[in-house]
């Protein structure tokens, strides 16, 4: 077990490496002297020179790469161009928030979904399956971005009731996570729905039936625990699409996470923060799906005896 | 025989005119057509035929857990000790089930939920019928390991961990936890390898000893028949087409399917014929041919075997067999296989 921890955390490495690779190059070729930025446009053509120099921007880009990825390793990510605080600084402080986003989003979509899912499966072609199915679908091809202005259209422009964007009271979080969970909803609900549709046609569920089982104790005690392996794997690889909605939500809400801050920098052209933001999302997303893969574990023997 | 009622003792089984559609979309499967079975108590039957005939359904109706949709039980009754199970309640089978009827599926591989201890799966079946506690209950289903030929501690181990024939042997051990009077055995040995087949049976047949259990032997392979069985029902499209004792049966075959099904087996003693496959397919069940189902591929068909069904002609009290070649003037002889 541990050393199946191990061999993943290890992997994690390659992918980091990746991430920022190809981040730090695309960056570099965007047009725009970060040196200039930062002295802003009256600044003398020396003085711009001299900073150049004095943050090795004239280096051969490999050699940027690395001094910036040693000094990284050892927790500085530089200074923002921006605000000129420390990138590492900014991020933490907005950490918070983006996690909070993305679990209450993440919550309320599974504690919705798995009872759909379920429910539309065992009851298949019913009324509830044909209704669950068709939210299912306006889930998943709804873009986050324009579901959450029809939620701020409605809920806070019409009603009133939820505030549009910040994260000041309890009630803000509800629209964000709302129009960051319903996509997730979707998806998790109809995996859920063929999985168990899948796992209710098995000979195993026959032989419990064959015990004299109600027909909702085979579904509860044998067909759930199968029915979720395939439903964990798919919000294992959603985290990936929940962060990225996060970058999204969280622009379109102003919600002061790690994800709106990341569009920011990209607008403004704030390297560092760039790559720290895409290093702690990148960071997250592996560790996620490790989580993930060790819950699956927890659940099949047959991948529990695999890491042995 | 039906002056026989008033004193015989109730049989454990009895099916009458057992009808068993899958109503599919594209047509009626007529998989059960007019079934008639019966085991007396303590008796072990045969039901032998091709893959199709329909075997599994009479087995899940028995049960009444023939998937619906799309199957339905049509007509018929099934009689378990003198009580029609058909006109049971959902929650009366949910007691009959695992308790009074127990069945053994065919494919031990995919029998047993992968994501529950062995133990467990036992133990759930004592829990449910005996109402002792979790605790009496696992430890019951150790000594049903025990008694099956696993040792108890392998109970905590999970199916996938254990062979073929141990998975089969789990089945056997849920199935029997309950002691029933009844166990259904739906082809128990065809997914093995054959040397663990002989063992399995062999558990079977002291099992059957120890409970004194009646049982249903669905299989397509005679020489289980020969090892296990005391009657034997020959079932071809959804009918048994013949019906007799071993001796009956193997001594005395009437019907052409039965004769077919000797001729291809390979090296049976005291047959000399050849190995002579049955010509044709099995009919399609949703396109079941007016006459005679057999009749298609029967090297005796006669032209009513084509217009009509054969009804039951008896040589004996319980031999019979339903085909146009005989009445009641000539079921004393053989008139096939010269
Ligand atoms: N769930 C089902 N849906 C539709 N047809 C089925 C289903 N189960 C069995 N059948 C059909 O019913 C017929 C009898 O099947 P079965 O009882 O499994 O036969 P056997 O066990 O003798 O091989 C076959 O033609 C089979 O295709
Ligand atoms: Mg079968």
């Amino acid at each position: 077990m541990w050393k199946f921890i191990f061999k993943r955390v290890f992997a994690l490495i390659p992918v980091i490496i990746g991430v920022t690779l190809i981040v730090f190059f695309i960056m570099s070729l965007s047009p725009g002297d970060p040196a200039k930025m930062i002295l802003g446009d009256e600044a003398s053509p020396e003085a711009v020179q001299l900073l150049r120099q004095e943050m090795g921007l004239d280096d051969p880009l490999l050699i940027q790469y690395s001094r910036y990825m040693y000094n990284a390793i050892q927790g500085d990510m530089g200074l923002s161009y921006k605000s000129k605080k420390p990138v590492t600084e900014e991020i933490w402080a907005r950490f918070p928030n983006t996690i909070k986003l993305t679990l209450t989003a993440m919550t309320l979509a599974v504690i919705i979904s798995l009872p759909l899912g379920i429910i539309a499966a065992v009851r298949q072609n019913s009324f509830f399956d044909g209704f669950s199915m068709l939210l299912a679908l306006f889930g998943v091809s709804m873009p986050p971005f324009w579901f959450g202005l029809l939620l701020i259209l409605f809920f806070s422009l019409k009603l009133g009731w939820f505030p549009s964007s910040g994260s000041e009271s309890l009630k803000s979080i509800v629209l964000p996570s709302v129009a960051l969970g319903f996509l997730h909803m979707a998806s998790i609900a109809r995996t859920t729905r063929s999985s168990m549709l899948e796992v209710i046609r098995q000979d195993y569920i026959r032989t419990a039936r064959s015990k004299g089982l109600s027909y909702s104790s085979v579904i509860r005690k044998h067909a759930l625990k199968n029915a979720l392996i395939p439903t964990i794997t798919v919000v294992g690889l959603q985290v990936g699409v929940l962060l990225g909605g996060a970058v999204i939500v969280e622009t379109v809400f102003a919600w002061p996470g790690v994800g709106r801050l990341m569009v920011q920098s990209i607008m403004g052209r704030d390297i560092p923060m760039v790559m720290g933001c895409i290093i702690l999302f990148a960071t997250g997303f592996t560790i996620v799906n490790l989580i993930v893969d060790l819950l699956y574990g927890f659940i099949d023997p047959r991948i529990r005896s695999m890491y042995t | 025989m039906s002056e026989h009622t008033t004193t015989a003792p109730i049989p454990t089984l009895e099916i009458k005119n057992l009808v068993v559609e899958y109503r599919t979309e594209d047509g009626i499967v007529h998989a059960v057509n007019g079934l008639d079975l019966r085991i007396e108590k303590g008796k072990t039957l045969g039901l032998v035929g091709e893959t199709g005939a329909g075997k599994t359904t009479t087995g899940l109706a028995i049960l009444r857990l023939v998937a619906q949709p799309p199957g339905v039980i049509v007509d018929g009754s099934i009689h378990l000790n003198g009580e029609n199970l058909l006109m049971k309640s959902e929650k009366e089978m949910e007691k009959i089930r695992g308790k009074q009827v127990s069945m053994i599926f065919q494919d031990p591989m995919t029998s047993l939920n992968p994501v529950t201890r062995v133990e467990d799966q036992i133990a759930e079946v004592i829990e449910l019928h005996e109402h002792l506690s979790w605790n009496e209950s696992l430890a019951k289903a150790r000594d049903m390991l025990e008694l099956v030929g696993i040792p108890g501690e392998r109970g905590v181990d999970y199916p996938h961990q254990f062979s073929g024939g141990m998975k089969q042997r789990v089945v056997i051990a849920i199935a029997l936890a309950c002691s029933p009077q009844l166990l259904i055995s739906d082809e128990p040995t065809t997914a093995l390898d054959v040397t663990i087949q002989a063992q399995v049976l062999q558990l079977m047949k002291n099992l059957r000893e120890k409970y004194q259990m009646s049982m249903l032997m669905i299989t397509h392979d005679l020489g289980i028949v020969v090892e296990i069985c005391d009657l034997v029902s020959i079932m071809y499209a959804g009918r048994v087409v013949e019906h007799g004792s071993l001796e009956d049966i193997f001594n005395n075959t009437r019907h052409p399917y039965t004769e077919g099904l000797f001729n291809s087996l390979p090296n049976l003693e005291d047959r000399k014929a050849k190995l002579k496959p049955i010509k044709g397919l099995m009919p399609d069940p949703s396109n079941l041919p007016p006459g005679c189902a057999f009749c298609p591929r029967c090297d005796y068909a006669m032209e009513i075997c084509h217009t009509d069904k054969p009804g039951k002609v008896y040589r004996t009290e319980d031999h019979f067999v339903e085909c146009h070649l005989y009445s009641e003037q000539n079921i004393g002889e053989k008139v096939i296989g010269k």
